[in-house]
């Protein structure tokens, strides 16, 4: 299990400079990022080395943060590496919410990261398959 | 329940009637001979002072208009001559000539009696330390307010608007029991405080007497709930003395107006009819006891009903109901009639909408748009895209059965919405009609 910042951005020029700016500016690393957008706003949601001191730094830049609990699932960097998890987080009925890709690679998996509806019941899943998802701190030293 | 004067407040129908008709006629007496623009308006209307024998006579006069003062600009409507004015206030003049007002040395004893009628009404004594954020100056709000609480011998700490992190200061500091400014500026210095890390309990206000702007039933329990204090609406402008002109009493069932110093009607906006009692409508003023500008059947723009009924509290005079709106703040979107107030009600029924909004009303071709910006509180806040577009979809449909209009709804980020240290700015029209 991770953490995850995600941060409400109005669709407005110069919002999401502001928002990686804030965090370079305080040292901050990003593992980790993607945006979901709608015509009238968007999500950042970012993998950071320091969540916890991430997010007091968003909120103290008032802007709209919150945490939330994804996991980082360790698939194969090769054809079908993806499938092979999906098909089998379908079988045990695990409902994704969204996933997205790690920026970096370790070895010769590939790391995507997923927000799923119960966070316990997926964690038990790749334990008994045999799926490897890395911890939190391992995650953040990455 | 307290008094600051039992004897006019809770004076029976009858006398105070009696009352009415004579100060009516003296004052219809002194417009016809000392203001011109009356004169000409009554000769033009075929009416002389001597026909007015009833309270139901007030019926015959002319109306008196904003445009009214403007092309009298500046002391055109003066009773008085300019020696015994002792003081002048305006407005802000943002939509053309400033309208000015003038008072009397007794009209200033007047205001400052309404004034501590409204401030006892509100539960302040002399014990109270007021805190008046309301403007000092040429606006009203702030020496109006001032000297009633002077009057009551409170201690008043005439803060003035502005500098909110110093008001709060002041507030913690010189331990303000009342506070006393726009509804919205209440709102905003709650999220300050939060910023701050100061809780209600911190402090000890008791209360505020929240005015110059309609505000509704939701907004008062919202304010209450979060400064943790009973708020009271008190109305008032300056055409016809300032705050003061009405003031609600601790049953909040209406605004009791101070009917031995004016007289209240609702008419149609539209046909100018003279409304029955508990009709919803334009509220329109006489003063009858003002010497420096007595005004007749002043339209005030704002609508509101009357209720005669005698009040729980005692005092007999006429309530009006909170301001639903400004005619002038309404807009009109595809024919339909929309108040900032009713979707100020809307936001406030849905857990966890702040109350700052904007309405931008556009035209694209030929059909209008209504465009509301809510603000997005941190509890609503989900990292999910699909729920925050529920919330949207939430919020347009209950504006829509609530307005009668379908509204887009944009959400914006927490405390992007401009805060007011005055009267908030709810609308921006961009249509050129």
């Amino acid at each position: 299990m991770a953490k995850q910042i995600s941060v409400f951005l109005e669709n407005k020029a110069g919002r999401l400079s502001h928002v990686t700016r804030v965090l370079g500016d305080a040292g901050i690393n990003i593992r980790a990022l993607s945006v979901a957008d709608t015509s009238d706003f968007g999500i950042l949601r970012i993998i950071v080395n320091d969540p916890a001191r991430a997010y007091r730094i968003l909120k103290d830049a008032s802007f709209t943060v919150s945490e939330t609990e994804v996991i980082a699932v360790q698939v194969s960097d090769s054809p079908g590496g993806l499938a092979a998890v999906l098909e089998q987080m379908s079988e045990a009925n695990l409902n994704i919410e969204y996933l997205y890709a790690f920026l970096g690679t370790s070895e010769n998996d590939a790391l995507v990261v997923f927000k799923v509806e119960d966070i316990d019941k997926a964690c038990a899943t790749f334990k008994e398959k045999g799926i490897k998802f890395i911890d939190e701190k391992q995650l953040y030293e990455l | 329940m307290s008094y600051w004067d039992k004897e006019k407040e809770c004076m029976p129908r009858k006398e105070l009637e009696e009352l009415q008709l004579r100060r009516l006629k003296e004052t219809v007496y002194r417009v016809y001979a000392f203001v011109p623009a009356y004169k000409e308006k009554m000769d033009q209307a075929g009416i002389k002072p001597e026909d007015i024998k009833t309270l139901k006579d007030l019926q015959k006069l002319p109306f008196t208009t904003k445009q009214d003062l403007r092309d009298n600009y500046p002391f055109g409507l003066f009773a008085l001559p300019m020696s015994e004015v002792v003081r002048i206030h305006s407005s802000s003049g943002t939509t053309g000539k400033p309208t000015v007002v003038g008072y009397s040395k007794k009209d200033i004893d007047i205001w400052s009696e309404l004034m501590a009628r409204a401030l006892t009404s509100a539960g302040a004594t002399r014990y109270s330390v007021i805190q008046n954020a309301y403007g000092y100056g040429l606006f009203t709000g702030g020496l109006g307010v001032h000297y009633g609480a002077e009057k009551i011998a409170a201690s008043v700490i005439p803060s003035s608007g502005g500098n909110t992190r110093r008001q709060i200061m002041l507030m913690q500091d010189f331990g303000t029991t009342v506070l006393t400014c726009t509804p919205s500026y209440a709102l905003f210095m709650y999220e300050v405080m939060q910023e701050m890390g100061i809780e209600p309990p911190d402090l000890k206000l008791r209360a505020g007497i929240f005015g110059a702007e309609p505000w509704s039933e939701n907004m008062r329990r919202e304010i209450e709930n979060k400064l943790e204090i009973d708020a009271y609406d008190i109305y008032g402008l300056s055409e016809i003395i300032g705050p003061g002109v009405a003031i609600e009493c601790a049953t909040k069932q209406g605004l009791h107006i101070a009917e031995d110093h004016f007289l209240a009607e609702v008419i149609d906006p539209i046909s100018q009819e003279v409304l029955d009692e508990g009709s919803q409508g334009e509220l329109v003023i006489t003063t009858i006891s003002k010497e420096a500008l007595p005004i007749i059947r002043y339209r005030t723009r704002d609508l509101t009903s009357l209720d005669k009924n005698i009040c729980d509290c005692g005092r007999t005079h006429v309530r009006m109901q909170k301001v639903l709106g400004r005619s002038d703040d309404m807009v009109i979107i595809r024919g339909v009639n929309v108040f900032p107030s009713m979707v100020e009600s809307v936001l406030l029924n849905i857990p966890g909408v702040e109350p700052h909004y904007l309405l931008i009303v556009d035209r694209k071709g030929n059909l209008d748009q209504l465009e509301v910006q809510v603000e997005v509180s941190e509890q609503l806040f989900s990292d999910e895209v699909r729920k925050l577009e529920e919330l949207g979809a939430i919020i347009a449909k209950e504006m829509e059965s609530a307005l009668g209009v379908n509204a887009r709804i944009r959400l914006v980020e927490p405390k992007s919405i401009e805060r007011s240290e005055g009267k908030a700015k709810r609308v921006i029209d961009r249509r050129n009609i």
